[in-house]
């Protein structure tokens, strides 16, 4: 053992002071610590950031699909939103959890004073402050591609408030019940399906009139053609869409509070 | 604490089969045992993390899972419980976030060895530094009382004394602690109450001096093989004499300076040199062994 300053164990005062800190306090601890380790980690990184902003640049510059009209950012930046939404609250938030349960972190924070329901909210709170800033970054250079967003904001805040708590229950189910290398393999696979299926990147309209129906109820196609609803053509409350990010919400959360081992 | 009748079934396994135990308040006890004898499985009982299938236990008076628990108890896992990614000082400082009045986790670090290491990511610490880590995080939050399932475990003797200093600095400062270790030294000279336990079940218990008993022994070592027989009929009747392991021997009875005497004689008459004689109580791992037999588990 080596130590620069050798320090006598009589220094420090063990006598019990037991209490726990205010719930806020523990929160912002918790979540600055989740969103420090989703920055620091390079594959994670590359699915919240580079992909996405590699997609919307050439997507945008190239014309490597029919878009059927119009300017092609303008189709492309949405759905890019979209997959960010995805690629944190659930992609991010299932490998992450899933290991997180696998080392014994979750084990170890359930003995601290910070309860699973504040747990729950700095994870949240984490994924929003990341979502912040990939808006941020993907909106600037979709900008600087030309792009030039219509729409009322709050219905872009409420789809993608609506979308995390959708894909954040999806990533919790997973997370919470299979095993860690299953998360990392599953989350990646469903990350790639409703990449190429949920209009992110290619407009729905081109699949058969039954597919589109069942793809239309998926959520990623919810979260990207409501915000290309909002931000492409300016529409009003995106109902359907935020119906469909609810329900999803509703009982994938529900599921996994039912089905989450800690262990 | 207190434990009655505990069991505790993973399967059709009974790990733990009608434990009774009572820690007492700002003492350390120790708990021993063979690998699968039910320790970690016992001790995370009382910390929360798994229920019980029968029995009653009660910690600081409270169920096991009750929420006002938690900023009372320390908590350091067998293994685990720390992300591979985070820094170890930030690991710490975090926890620290935690508690109303925490220790101050650069403290902890410098206490532990752990200065230089401040910046680095768990999965980078040797095993035995993370070891240390986990020890630091499970004293943060100032407890009551501390669970500390195998501390020393995979640590160097300089970490192995810095544990020590810790758990006795816990001790005076009026926290309880209960811990878990194979090392028979260590449970004899840290703990004032020994319970072991095997097969799910406490085989014995109470204080180092009374597992160990007032007996002495003449002990020595010499070449394997030697005629314990034939050294026991030099020697007054009702002693004993064995050797365990080889080349190593015990000689119980009237322990005195004539049983050195004939001993000596008779290891001169056989031409043996005698290497570490010497007289002594039992130690705890006779004991223990003498409890729990020596078949692997
Ligand atoms: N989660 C589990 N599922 C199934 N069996 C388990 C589980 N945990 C423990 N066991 C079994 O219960 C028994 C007691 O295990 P436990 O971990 O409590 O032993 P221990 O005394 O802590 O051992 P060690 O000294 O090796 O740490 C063992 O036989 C083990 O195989
Ligand atoms: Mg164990």
């Amino acid at each position: 053992m080596t130590g620069a300053t050798p320090v006598s164990v009589h220094a420090i005062d063990f006598s019990p002071r037991p209490g726990a800190a205010p719930l806020p306090r523990m929160v912002l601890a918790q979540a600055g610590a989740e969103i420090r380790a989703m920055l620091r980690n390079g594959e994670q990184l590359v699915l919240t950031l580079i992909i996405p902003v590699l997609l919307l640049v050439a997507f945008s510059l190239a014309p490597l699909i029919d878009i059927g009209g119009g300017s092609r950012v303008a189709f492309i930046a949405p759905g890019v939103l979209a997959l960010a939404v995805m690629s944190t609250a659930f992609t991010g938030q299932a490998i992450g959890t899933g290991f997180e349960r696998r080392y014994g972190v979750l084990k170890r924070l359930g003995a601290t004073p910070l309860s699973r329901a504040g747990l729950l909210l700095a994870k949240t709170a984490a994924v929003v402050a990341v979502e912040i800033l990939q808006v941020i970054v993907i909106g600037m250079v979709a900008i600087t591609l030309g792009w030039s967003p219509q729409g009322d904001p709050l219905w872009v805040v409420l789809l993608i408030l609506f979308g995390t708590a959708a894909f954040s229950g999806l990533g919790l189910l997973m997370a919470g019940t299979l095993r860690a290398e299953a998360t990392l393999a599953a989350g990646n696979l469903v990350y790639l399906v409703l990449l190429g299926l949920g209009g992110v990147l290619f407009p729905i309209e081109k699949f058969p009139a039954g597919v589109q129906h069942v793809v239309g109820l998926l959520p990623i196609t919810a979260l990207s053609d409501g915000l290309r609803g909002v931000l492409t053509n300016g529409a009003g409350l995106p109902a359907t869409q935020l119906l469909v990010l609810a329900g999803w919400a509703a009982v994938t959360l529900g599921l996994a509070a039912r089905t989450f081992r800690w262990e | 604490m207190e434990i009655r009748e505990l069991v505790k079934r993973y399967g059709r396994k009974t790990a733990v089969d009608g434990l009774k135990l009572t820690c007492r308040t700002g003492e350390v006890t120790a708990i021993l045992g063979p690998n699968g004898a039910g320790k970690t499985s016992t001790i995370e009982i009382c910390e929360g993390f798994r229920r019980p299938d029968g029995g009653t236990v009660r910690v600081l008076g409270l169920d096991p899972a009750d929420p006002a628990l938690k900023p009372r108890l320390g908590v350091m896992l067998q293994a685990g419980g720390v992300p591979p990614a985070v820094r170890a000082g930030e690991w710490l400082r975090v926890v620290a976030r935690f508690y109303a009045h925490p220790l101050d986790p650069d403290a902890l670090l410098a206490l532990l060895g752990l200065t230089e290491h401040a910046r680095t990511p768990y999965r980078r610490l040797s095993g035995g530094q993370q070891q240390r880590l986990s020890l630091a995080a499970a004293v943060i939050g100032r407890p009551e009382l501390v669970f500390l399932d195998e501390p020393t475990a995979g640590l160097d003797p300089q970490a192995r004394h810095a544990c020590w200093d810790v758990v006795t600095g816990l001790r005076d400062a009026g926290v309880s602690v209960v811990l878990t270790t194979h090392q028979m030294d260590e449970a004899e000279k840290l703990s004032d109450h020994v319970v072991v336990i095997d097969h799910g079940r406490v085989v014995a218990e109470g204080t180092p001096r009374e597992l160990t008993g007032a007996e002495r022994q003449l002990r020595f070592r010499a070449r394997p093989g030697l005629d314990v027989d034939q050294l026991l009929g030099a020697l007054p009747p009702g002693s004993a004499a064995k050797e365990s392991p080889s080349g190593h021997y015990i000689i119980e009875g009237q322990v005195g300076p004539q049983m050195l005497a004939t001993v000596t004689a008779w290891c001169a008459a056989e031409s043996v040199t005698t290497e570490d004689l010497r007289i002594e109580r039992r130690t705890l791992e006779d004991v223990f062994l003498e409890l729990t037999g020596r078949e692997l588990r």
